[in-house]
């Protein structure tokens, strides 16, 4: 059965009606669209989590016959309770963009040309072998995202680390995660967060640190605003360097100075101490403090190589350092007024008040991420406010399955699905469930993301299949990273849905299925694993990319670790998968299970998910009365002692502003999906720069005015935004990433954390003139 | 040939009312909203004098307090 064209309009028009709808009445549902017939048939509705952000919002979406034709907010999930966002709810039309990849092309006398996809994959593996053959194990890469499903991130990580050998094996994650991993694991010993989404129906205070959940987050920013308004004195404190959205809404704004969030933490830990503010009960019985390396540098440079070093330091050294953080001293360095820092440090130390505080791409994407991250939780240690409900220090992520498949799986260098490549145990659990002999798996950590792409321009690395992401629009410092792909023995398969400017770098594009068209699961912020069917079929010969992964395995040779059939290889993949965390702290769901509901929590033990870790009344794996974080020896949660350090780069004489980049409500990341939805494209149809307008005024600049912003690293040319959605203070410019149009990213700084390998997007030093 | 579509707001305590008016119209599609006093309308008519007439019906509801467009389509 089909839809015709004028069908398609119809449900249109009924999609836009019912987003205006959810748009003026937050939670609004439509039970009789559910029997909404079409001159095709009736609409069937299917789950499936919406493939955008990390909040992992459950989508019920309507087909007619083999297309996708409407989408609903799943009510049946907790995460958004029927409502979507925006994006969520025009989602399936991504699907439907004109210019949709529906067979492979293989770049033949320099231009790209339609291949059989069967050629094109028996290519890839010719090459992966000659690369092999002539430079050896490690001149082979995969970059892989937190877009990818587990089963394809898991297929991607079993033939590269298990079968060829190589650890050359990262995720866009690294760019926008990494940083929270690091700090989860030298806080607590164990990656993802102790909470959940319900600790927004418990808590008195939000705090937002740098994040702009209005726009990036909208659903969860909407569940705050619900709460606000049916608990009348619940409050939201956005903590940020710009004005936006979250600000407005928010019951007060607090600006600070790039860089300084480090040095107000702790202020506020400060403030904690000098005021009695701490739990000591918590303390005493539940955690222990820690000190690391200082000036530890920013990753510049190739090769760059740190190592941290762990001391235990005791809760006297830790109050003397937090001297040099008194409100006033941090005030001068911050630009936050010290009632502002004390006021913050209130709302935490109130014995009477739950907070949660919520992060995102403001603390990972930071030469000092690991730090940042660090730095909150102590605050939240020394009031003991966490893993209880409505108490709990949140990173959010930005990508569907950031956590399900490059946490989780462990789609990083260093990484397996069970622990690290380091650890002898965990690569003979590897090399166990995987069928390879273990002296396959190289113990040695090869390259994180940058310097994989370093490495690429380098010639270190020849063969680079990159899936599910967009690189040539995303890496920092990026003309040097576009220039590497282009060299004339650099081999670039690129794995994609529409055109973009890494598959105009491609030597093959393998076109591939969007979520909706193939099985997979993915995994939220807050350890929900989530399935969905094959709800539509892919176009043309588009593929599955982890059937592409097993093509190409199977090519190889490969054949006995990649034995699954095609109508049932995603539920194998699974329930191999899956013995890799057969115990109480990361046990997931069964395959069933996760059919049948909209995501399942883990530690899923016993038939029950676990809501909060570390919490014996809640997690399973927890022992004891109250709290006990299992994931470090101690059995305690681990305070450190981080100081302020500047930014890589900060603005000077010649480069007198902040360049600071993000997201858009409408767009996703390089909006190469969304930007194909007219109505998202539409309403933001181009990139721009957010400038003070004083600043603005002084440069003669205004609103519209085309604006050259450079750096030491490149320059573009694009249109001044005044007094926007969003406004930065003055001495910062703020620009949004999701144009191919306008690379902001040949401005950026490759400076990166140099604990979690992630760079930051939000500062360096630029230029700003009328052009 | 226009397609359009709106919220329909209906005069107070007059919901099913106007549901009821809307789903006799012809060319109307109308979907009730649960809890809210709102619906959804999406208009299909095949040429402009059709969709004049019909526009003509709608103002004349007395159950119907107002239209908000919220998508609209013309073939060329």
């Amino acid at each position: 059965m089909t839809v015709n064209r004028r069908e398609f309009i119809k449900a249109m028009a009924l999609n836009s009606a019912a987003l205006a709808a959810a748009t003026l009445f937050p939670g609004i549902t439509f039970g009789a669209f559910q029997g909404e017939e079409t001159a095709a048939g009736s609409i069937e509705w299917k789950k499936t989590p919406c493939r955008f952000c990390g909040t992992g919002c459950g989508l019920l979406v309507g087909v007619s016959g083999d297309r996708a034709v409407a989408v609903k907010g799943d009510p049946a999930c907790s995460v958004n309770k029927g409502l979507c966002c925006v994006k969520g709810y025009h989602s399936v039309q991504i699907l439907y963009g004109k210019d949709r990849f529906t067979q492979a092309l293989i770049r033949k006398n320099g231009k790209l040309a339609p291949a059989p996809i069967q050629e094109a994959l028996d290519l890839v593996a010719a090459k992966l072998k000659e690369s092999i053959a002539a430079k050896g194990k490690d001149s082979v890469a995969i970059y892989g995202s937190g877009q990818w499903s587990i089963a394809d991130g898991y297929t991607a990580s079993k033939l590269f680390k298990g079968c060829i050998g190589t650890n050359n094996v990262e995720a866009n994650a690294r760019l926008c995660m990494a940083s929270a991993v690091t700090g989860f694991m030298t806080s607590f010993g164990l990656d993802e967060p102790m909470g959940c989404y319900d600790d927004i129906d418990y808590a008195d205070v939000y705090v937002t640190w740098g994040n702009n959940m209005a726009e990036m987050h909208p659903v969860l920013f909407s569940r705050m605003i619900a709460n606000r308004k049916s608990r009348t004195h619940v409050k939201i404190i956005d903590f940020a360097t710009r004005t936006t959205r979250s600000s407005q809404a928010a019951d007060k704004s607090i600006l600070f100075k790039p860089q300084t969030d480090l040095a107000v933490a702790n202020a506020i830990c400060y403030e904690l101490i000098h005021n009695d503010r701490v739990n000591w009960d918590f303390v005493r019985k539940h955690v222990s403090f820690h000190k690391g390396k200082t000036n530890i540098g920013y990753g510049t440079e190739d090769h760059f190589a740190f190592t941290d070093k762990e001391e235990s330091s005791d809760f006297e050294e830790y109050k003397r350092f937090l001297g040099d953080y008194t409100p006033e001293k941090v005030e001068k360095t911050s630009g936050v007024p010290a009632k502002d820092i004390r006021y913050l440090a209130a709302l935490y130390g109130d014995p009477g008040s739950k907070v949660v505080s919520f992060w995102c791409m403001g603390m990972n994407q930071h030469t000092r991420g690991t730090w940042i991250n660090n730095l909150v939780y102590n605050i939240h240690l020394l009031t003991g406010k966490i893993a209880t409900p409505g108490n709990s220090p949140f990173s959010l992520t930005g990508q569907p399955s950031a956590c399900g498949t490059v946490r989780e799986v462990g789609t990083l260098t260093h990484a397996l699905p069970h622990g690290v490549v380091m650890n002898e145990e965990d690569r003979k659990m590897a090399a166990e469930i995987w069928n390879v002999p273990v002296a396959n798996i190289d113990p040695k950590p090869t390259y994180h993301t940058v310097e994989m792409f370093r490495a690429l321009d380098r010639g270190d690395i020849r063969f680079m299949w990159i899936q599910v992401t967009n690189p040539m629009v995303t890496m920092p410092n990026l003309t040097r990273y576009r220039n590497g792909a282009l060299k004339d023995d650099r081999f670039v398969v690129v794995s994609e849905i529409y055109p973009t400017p890494t598959s105009d770098v491609a030597d093959v594009v393998l076109p591939s299925a969007l979520w909706i068209e193939r099985e997979g699961f993915f995994g939220n912020s807050e350890r929900r694993t989530q399935h969905n069917e094959r709800i539509v079929p892919p176009p043309g010969e588009a593929m599955c990319n982890t059937w592409q992964l097993i093509e190409v395995a199977r090519r190889l040779g490969y054949e006995k670790q990649f034995p699954w059939p095609r109508e049932k290889y995603i539920e194998e993949i699974w329930n191999e998968y899956t013995r890799f965390h057969d115990s109480p702290k990361h046990r997931m769901a069964p395959y069933a299970v996760l059919k049948e509901r909209p995501g399942v929590q883990w530690p899923f033990v016993d038939g029950k998910e676990t809501k909060w870790r570390y919490n014996p009344k809640y997690d399973p794996a927890a022992k004891g009365e109250d709290f006990h974080f299992y994931g470090k020896p101690d059995n305690r949660a681990w305070i450190w002692i981080r100081p302020y350090e500047p930014a890589a780069e900060a603005p000077d004489s010649e480069y007198p502003f902040w360049l600071n980049t993000g997201r858009v409500l409408e767009h996703w990341h390089t909006g190469s999906m969304t930007r194909r939805v007219p109505i998202l494209h539409k309403a933001m149809p181009e990139s721009y720069v957010e400038i003070h307008p004083e600043d603005a005024a002084d440069l003669g600049i205004v609103h519209g005015g085309n604006v050259k912003i450079s750096s030491r690293r490149g320059a573009i040319i694009m249109k001044a935004s005044l007094e926007g959605r969003g406004n930065p203070p003055r001495g910062m410019v703020f620009v949004p990433f999701f144009d191919e149009k306008y690379l902001i990213n040949e401005v950026t700084l490759d400076a990166f954390c140099p604990i979690s390998k992630q760079p930051d997007y939000k500062k360096c030093a630029v230029k700003v003139e009328r052009a | 040939m226009p397609v359009f579509s709106y919220l329909a707001y209906p005069v107070k305590g007059r919901k099913q009312g106007l549901l009821e008016a809307l789903s006799a119209l012809a060319h109307c599609n109308v979907v009730a909203a649960d809890k809210q006093e709102v619906l959804l309308l999406v208009t299909d008519t095949p040429d402009d004098d059709t969709e004049k007439v019909l526009q003509d019906r709608l103002k004349a509801l007395d159950s119907l307090q107002s239209l908000s467009m919220t998508f609209g389509h013309r073939d060329e």
